[in-house]
């Protein structure tokens, strides 16, 4: 007869046998034989964060600066309840999460028993896919498929509900046989004939643009740098979502910024007036496409996605190809060279009058913005701090609201996995706890959290965790006193009446900091700035940095509200110089 | 002027319904309905009526027929949208009219009054197969197998001889000839 385990030591050779080196959790009476067994497994770190859901987000954070499965641990009732919208987040941004929550006791389950929640009933909307575990003989199989889902295709978060005597129950363990590979190759749908239809849309195209996403990073380092090829051997000009940022350079030439609601007047108006867009790994979210019906309207469009129910989801696509970005694009590149060689060259003159039209709209400048000596402008903050950081290898987390999109627009990324930041559910509160797994994943880089005052706060206890374990991250907070998109919303769609947006009675920033025990910086003027954000660098422990920005600035461009992406407000410069934003105001 | 005002883009597009019939094969295990169901309602597609049973006692296999109604675009997100969970093994869907395929659904009629009128009620029904499950000198109860749309006329005609109580299933589905659902 094999050796007998217990529930909760099965549960840690199962982790083990997957590589995890850290948990992110918090205990409590349904997980306490999993935590007491915590000690006898030297390889596996468990970071105490101080409320569920912060451990949900460091784990996200941990899972999209690694490109390893974040693992969360939680206890029944209020522990799995906390932890729903981190892995609603985690659901909506493709994040490969695994939580492994406590349970009461399988013979209470039902009898609404202390600490007792439907978890995998609350759970099963957030989850790709979740299990309660009802017998010890079923727990490894379980988590090791848990870890399989979480991983393959398109990540996403899972959890396994544990009950207690379950994890007190003893069974054998058996290892497994092979450890899947992440983002297998049983996910690719494509054939050669579909790559073929897009070469010829691509060879034919007088107006190409290529727009990616977050599948691009999600599909591994490599797929960046296939795009990077991609782009190269073509010459397309390229935009990127908010999740994409950051798997084609930021300040190369043929990169035209980020799209979408706050996206750049030339990607707007590229993607509105293109003739072939290729989708590499993004869905067409609302905050993309704008008004639907009015979307490209000229162009033919190809998808290039892991998932097949992304396809024709909210835009119909003129060539679909299911697949892993990386493959898709490996396949797109070599079938190109064999047929076009230099196609880049012999193309130029195509699209040369497209490339015209992009420089006529970048000279607009959508991302310019009055700057002012006396106060901080946001825009400026980020600018300074993307300048001042930009050689060191950074990793970005942000909360949700303006200043996400202000960093979106000026920080400039040139690494895959170095942005972190809540984009489908646009979870306030992220960025902090983001930043702690960031940081615990890349112990010897810069974390630095571009932050809201608004946002932070919702989940500021987790400085405590980036205390407790030395954990240097830096808290950037542009502090304007309103919630800021709250409040932009409310002067360009009801009429300036700030319901409940501004923030009365704000902790003093810095104070804050030191009774957490780490260090708090204050900027209040621009004069001031570059030298507190070098301080900020130089510390190497966790700082809050409250920088006092203007509190009215508006975040430009804006595609408003129900409008196609040719229908853009631009800023106040526009306003003053040509009436444009007089017209798009009253189109709002 | 014409003021939108909403975060999100409002579309006037008014499309065509069909109502089609979903097959999906699932493993049986506790919960699976519950996440097609699920899916249904958090996606806000419609379901006009859902059978589900085991199936294949061995593999464990649940056969779940759902009769939907949506535009082309939906159901084919529906038909990607149920591939993708898990315990799902297959699912098929064809267009109530495809003439390739037969469903029904059964219902039982409980009609009590005068005996003349119980058996006018039984003439009614005679297109659709009646049997009686059981009879007493007041009451009949009669099963009948039919569409959807044929159930409901009769439930309205029969009010007339007695109908006091009907239970009913919801469309199971199987493909004429040979052929099996792929």
């Amino acid at each position: 007869m094999s050796k007998l385990y217990t529930g909760a030591e099965i549960v840690f050779k199962c982790l083990e046998d997957q590589g995890v080196e850290f948990i992110f959790g918090y205990p409590g009476g349904a997980v306490l034989p999993i935590y007491d067994e915590l000690k006898n497994h030297k390889t596996i770190k468990h970071i105490l964060a101080r409320h569920e859901q912060g451990a949900g987000h460091a784990a996200e954070g941990y899972a999209r600066s690694s490109g390893k499965p974040g693992v969360v641990l939680v206890t029944s009732g209020p522990g799995a309840t906390n932890v729903v919208t981190a892995l609603t987040d985690a659901y909506m941004d493709s994040v490969p999460l695994v939580c492994i929550s406590g349970q009461v006791p399988t013979h209470l389950i039902g009898t609404d028993a202390f600490q007792e929640c439907d978890t995998t009933g609350i759970t099963r909307p957030c989850t790709k896919h979740n299990w309660l575990v009802k017998d010890v003989k079923d727990l490894e199989k379980t988590i090791h498929k848990a870890f399989e889902v979480a991983t393959t295709g398109r990540p996403g978060p899972v959890l396994v509900d544990i009950p207690k005597d379950i994890q007190f129950n003893k069974y054998s363990y058996f290892k497994p046989k092979k450890p899947k590979k992440l983002n297998g190759k049983t996910h690719n749908y494509y054939s050669q004939k579909e790559i073929d239809e897009l070469i010829k849309l691509i060879t034919k195209a007088k107006k190409p643009i290529i727009y990616s996403g977050g599948g691009v990073i999600n599909s591994g380092v490599e797929a960046s740098q296939l795009l990077r090829k991609l782009v190269d051997e073509t010459g397309f000009p390229i935009t990127s979502t908010l999740q994409g940022l950051g798997a084609y350079p930021g300040d190369d030439n043929q990169f035209l910024g980020m799209l979408g609601m706050h996206g750049t007047y030339e990607a707007n108006n590229a993607m509105h007036d293109c003739d072939l867009m290729i989708n590499v790994g993004a869905r067409f979210d609302d905050r993309i496409t704008g008004k639907i019906d009015e979307f490209s309207p000229k162009s033919k469009k190809v998808h290039i996605d892991i998932d097949p129910s992304s396809i024709n989801k909210n835009v119909k696509v003129d060539l679909a190809i299911v697949g892993d970005v990386s493959s898709v694009l490996k396949n797109t590149i070599k079938t190109l060279k064999k047929e076009k060689p230099n196609f880049s060259k012999s193309n130029k003159s195509n699209i040369s009058k497209w490339w015209e039209q992009i420089q006529k709209w970048r000279t607009v400048n959508s991302l310019g913005y009055i700057n002012s000596e006396e106060s901080i402008k946001p825009q400026y903050a980020v600018q300074r701090l993307y300048e001042l950081t930009k050689n060191k290898d950074t990793f970005i987390t942000t909360e949700v609201g303006q200043h996400q999109m202000w960093a979106a627009q000026h920080y400039k990324f040139d690494k895959p996995n170095r942005w972190m930041t809540s984009g489908g559910l646009g979870t306030m509160g992220y960025g902090l706890p983001a930043a702690v797994g960031v940081q615990i994943a890349n112990p010897n880089k810069l974390v630095i959290d571009i932050a809201g005052e608004a946002s932070v706060l919702m989940t500021m206890q987790e400085m405590s965790t980036a205390v407790q374990y030395s954990l240097p991250i830096k808290i950037f907070i542009l502090n304007n006193e309103y919630m800021g998109m709250v409040r932009q919303w409310q002067e360009l769609l009801h009429d300036k009446n700030y319901s409940e947006s501004y923030t009365a009675a704000l902790p003093d920033f810095v104070k804050l900091a030191e009774a957490y025990g780490c260090v708090g910086i204050r900027a209040k003027t621009p004069e001031e700035l570059d030298d507190k954000i070098i301080e900020m660098i130089n510390t190497d422990r966790p700082v809050i940095f409250d920088c006092l920005v203007d509190k009215v600035e508006n975040c430009f461009p804006m595609i408003p509200s129900g409008k196609p992406h040719n229908q853009m407000i631009l800023g106040p410069n526009d306003q003053e110089e040509n009436k444009i934003t007089g017209k798009g105001k009253s189109l709002v | 002027m014409n003021k939108a005002r909403s975060a999100y883009s409002i579309s006037n597009k008014k499309e065509k319904f069909d109502t089609h019939i979903i097959v999906v094969w699932v493993d049986n295990e506790a919960g699976v309905l519950a996440r097609i169901a699920g899916l249904f309602s958090g996606r806000g597609y419609n379901i006009e009526s859902l059978a589900v049973a085991e199936i294949d006692k061995k593999l464990n296999i649940s056969r779940i027929t759902i009769v939907t109604t949506g535009t082309p675009q939906v159901i084919n997100q529906i038909r990607l949208q149920l591939k993708k969970l898990v315990p799902v093994h297959n699912v098929a869907d064809f267009k109530r009219e495809d003439k390739q395929v037969i469903f029904k659904e059964m219902a039982l009629l409980k009609i009590v009054g005068k005996n003349g009128k119980r058996e006018k009620a039984l003439k009614a029904c005679k297109k659709f197969d009646p049997v009686i499950l059981d009879k007493t000198n007041k009451s009949y109860v009669i099963q009948i197998t039919a569409l959807r749309r044929e159930i409901d006329k009769m439930i309205v005609n029969l009010k007339k001889f007695g109908l006091v109580s009907v239970s009913r299933t919801g469309a199971v589905a199987m493909t004429r000839g040979s052929e099996i659902f792929k």
